[in-house]
């Protein structure tokens, strides 16, 4: 089939883009690694919440729970702009509104992730005391 | 010929909402997009509370605070409650996707076990949340 498919063709849209596996593969490998992180970070959640802000800065000062952290925004975020690409792409058929969704999906990702990981750092390494 | 000479034809639909009976299996899967968008939101809270904490006392004074709200109160239960589902689904899908588990009655049960499942770890989260003094 695709033998006769011209570039024009697959260039509007209308064939593979040609990476769908890897896509498809990096979604359940996130997915995957957040299993074990996600149930952590529920019960970080609790402990967290008992502590105050001297308490939390001291509890993201030991190693494990520093980069336990960043993984898990770090996959999380991954994961996130996996699946909501993927929602975009169903629901929304305009060129115009899907790019715009679609990029504004990976800035909000990068920036968000990009700001709690660094956040994270910053009080591992005794920044933020 | 070429299909570039036709033009953009008309792509093939898959069924709609309107023409499926409501079951349980596609309560799941719309549920784990509902929860799955959910969760969207409930990280980037998770990036504030990280930038609140690298912040200051105050910056995290308010941003706790605003969590210990009524209303950060019925969100954080709300994001407990899609952790735990799509989690169970999450799972599920992970199961489907090795080729097993396909049976009807099988899938149906499995169905309402992520349901029960995302209630009762829910429910008993908050109450080891309400016995540690995390509330």
């Amino acid at each position: 089939m695709s033998r006769y498919r011209t570039p024009l063709s697959r260039a509007r849209g209308l064939g593979a883009a040609g990476h769908g596996a890897g896509h498809w593969i990096s979604e359940r490998v996130s997915a995957l690694a957040l299993v074990p992180l996600t149930l952590w970070a529920v019960w970080a959640t609790i402990h967290l919440a008992t502590l105050t802000r001297d308490g939390a800065i001291l509890w993201l000062m030991e190693p494990v729970n520093a980069v336990l952290l960043v993984l898990t925004f770090l996959v999380g975020f991954w994961h996130m702009h996996s699946g909501l690409r993927v929602v975009i792409e169903d629901y929304l058929e305009t060129i115009l509104t899907r790019s715009a969704a679609l990029v504004a999906n990976l800035f909000i990702c990068v920036l968000a992730g990009g700001l709690a990981i660094f956040s994270i750092l910053k009080i591992a390494f005794g920044g933020a005391l | 010929m070429t299909e570039a000479n036709r033009g953009v034809r008309e792509r093939p639909r898959s069924p709609h909402v309107q023409v499926w009976r409501w079951h349980v299996t596609m309560l799941t899967s719309i549920l784990h997009r509902v929860t799955g968008c959910g969760l969207y939101g409930a990280a980037l809270l998770a990036a504030v509370w990280a930038i609140t904490l690298a912040a200051g006392y105050e910056a995290y004074a308010t941003y706790m605070g605003l969590l210990a709200s009524p209303i950060g109160k019925a969100a954080l239960f709300l994001i407990t409650l899609s952790v735990f589902f799509h989690l169970a689904h999450g799972i599920r899908h992970l199961v489907w996707d090795a080729g097993k588990a396909f049976e009807i009655k099988l899938s149906n049960t499995i169905a309402w076990a992520e349901i029960v499942f995302a209630v009762v770890a829910t429910v008993a989260v908050w109450i080891i949340a309400a016995m540690t003094g995390a509330l």
